[in-house]
């Protein structure tokens, strides 16, 4: 049924400079909503990621003394990435049903509502990176060139959480439950992130249960040019990078397919 | 000025009525084993073929489930029809149900951009327009409140100048101007006749046959989702009532 509007119709076929605005604007106004209750503010995006660290500091810290030096930074960097993934994926599960009555209402493509909850998380993300660079700044942990990978990490990192947002959002519409057992699974995936523990304290013949998960790969490649200030390996960057790729695909392949029936069931 | 701007092309929209309505994973599973995913399916338009023209104001008509909605959202591009084609020339705005879409959390200025934006507008459009939308809405400072915490009235007034001073081609109204007291609706009576006269075509959905002959020129009467008659107001109202008083 392509195209059966014809081009000069109110559905923009070509990107229109408005494309940027509205997408800018409901993140926006999604980032105001967030804190809008709060006299805080926006400074809990800052507040939450270090009150977090402290805790699990004070708790796990005297337990991998010698295997992780500079524990907070080591947590830092896996929970932020986490995080990130974990809260963009489960506000997109709900983005479609949340905006029925806008879709009920006027046509617009739809993807942008999923779209703008990814980029106001991915927003969130970069201003807890700000605690992050505090804390390394604070602990004088060593800094090299390496670094410079790290803005690479985040962006397949977007990428792979915009697909998975795609698909989930897509999914739920016409599943509800789904939101129940995507709870129990992020849970499952954090635990097998190797956020707060060293990896190397999972046995080899387990290991493959960190390889599965899609996280890890991120996280490791973040913290290997982050925390240990090594060069990033080609062999990550090529799993993280393919597994951006083959998770846009998927998700823009279901989300279109699917997108003229979501009326119906919302 | 006699374009055509809306054609629309042995239009048909078919729904699946499920027995019961399977929204949970659990019970499609559960279902899919019993083999018992039975739907019928029911045409809420069939076949459908007419044409509007530039500055034509045309009254939709009919029973209740005639199919009068479906066939706006079909033109206002919310539904996608199952067969058959739509063709619009202009930039649409549609007025669907109450108010338009609007986003509750937000306030209602907030809403004006949003809307605007969806619509299709640039920042730099809705900067200027603004005032004369508050203005018209009458809503004054409750336009920095939260619309959840409006009245329908106050919805319906928001978007119907939200609507209305977006500069549209076309525009789709469904049984919106029945709505806030008397003096807006005298209000937006007056608003739409001055679109119509500025040559703007208008598509709209009443069971007021009063008001339909008052604003219209055309009228399309649906029944069971096939068109009973399409052409001057005055000639299909008296079908309609005719068919009405005879039932």
């Amino acid at each position: 049924m392509a195209g059966f509007f014809s081009s000069n119709t109110i559905l923009p076929k070509n990107r229109s400079p408005f494309y940027v605005f509205k997408r800018v604007l409901l993140s926006k106004f999604r980032i105001k909503k967030k804190y809008k209750d709060s006299s805080l503010g926006i400074l809990w995006s800052l507040l939450n990621p270090l009150l977090y660290m402290i805790v699990l500091t004070l708790v796990f810290s005297k337990l991998f003394e010698r295997t992780i030096e500079n524990f907070p930074v080591y947590l830092l960097t896996g929970r932020l990435l986490f995080d990130f993934f974990s809260s963009s994926t489960t506000a997109s599960m709900n983005s479609v049903i949340q905006a029925a009555s806008l879709i009920k209402r006027v046509y617009f493509p739809k993807y942008i509502i999923t779209l703008s909850k990814i980029i106001s998380n991915f927003i969130f993300l970069l201003i807890s990176l700000v605690v992050l660079a505090l804390i390394m700044a604070f602990t004088r942990a060593p800094v090299t060139v390496n670094i410079l990978f790290a803005p690479i990490y985040l962006l397949l990192q977007f990428f792979f959480c915009c697909g998975m947002g795609l698909l989930l959002a897509t999914v739920t519409v016409f599943f509800r439950d789904v939101q129940h057992l995507y709870s129990v699974l992020t849970t499952m995936l954090m635990f097998a992130s190797a956020i707060f523990y060293p990896a190397e304290i999972i046995p080899d013949k387990f290991h493959f249960i960190l390889d599965l998960n899609p996280l890890f790969h991120f996280i490791d490649g973040f913290r290997t040019v982050v925390y240990h200030g090594l060069p990033a390996e080609p062999l990550n960057l090529l799993i993280c990078a393919s597994l951006a790729l083959v998770s846009m695909i998927a998700g823009i392949v279901v989300f279109e397919r699917s997108q003229d029936k979501f009326i119906l069931y919302i | 000025m006699n374009s055509v701007k809306i054609e629309i092309d042995r239009l048909s929209m078919k729904f699946r009525v499920f027995s019961e309505k399977v929204g949970s994973l659990k019970e499609y599973l559960l279902r899919a084993m019993k083999r018992n995913l039975r739907y019928s399916e029911f045409y809420a338009l069939r076949s459908i073929s007419f044409v509007v023209h530039s500055g034509d104001r045309v009254g939709i008509i009919g029973k209740n489930g005639a199919g009068k909605s479906t066939l706006l959202k079909i033109i206002a591009g919310v539904l996608k029809p199952t067969e058959g084609t739509v063709t619009v020339h202009g930039r649409v705005a549609p007025l669907l149900e109450l108010g338009a879409g609007f986003d509750a959390e937000l306030t209602g200025a907030e809403n004006i951009y949003l809307n605007g934006a969806l619509l299709g507008k640039s920042k730099q459009f809705l900067d200027a327009k603004f005032q004369e939308i508050v203005k018209f809405s009458e809503l004054g400072n409750f336009i920095h409140v939260p619309v959840k915490n409006y009245s329908s009235g106050m919805r319906a007034r928001l978007g119907f100048s939200i609507a209305t001073q977006v500069d549209p081609d076309i525009l789709i109204m469904d049984e919106i101007l029945g709505v806030g007291d008397e003096s807006f609706r005298k209000k937006s009576s007056a608003k739409m006749m001055e679109l119509i006269e500025g040559g703007k075509t208008v598509l709209l959905v009443s069971h007021q046959l009063g008001l339909i002959k008052s604003l219209t020129n055309k009228a399309l009467w649906l029944h069971r989702g096939e068109i009973k008659a399409f052409g001057p107001t005055e000639e299909v109202c008296g079908l309609y009532e005719e068919f009405l008083k005879n039932k």
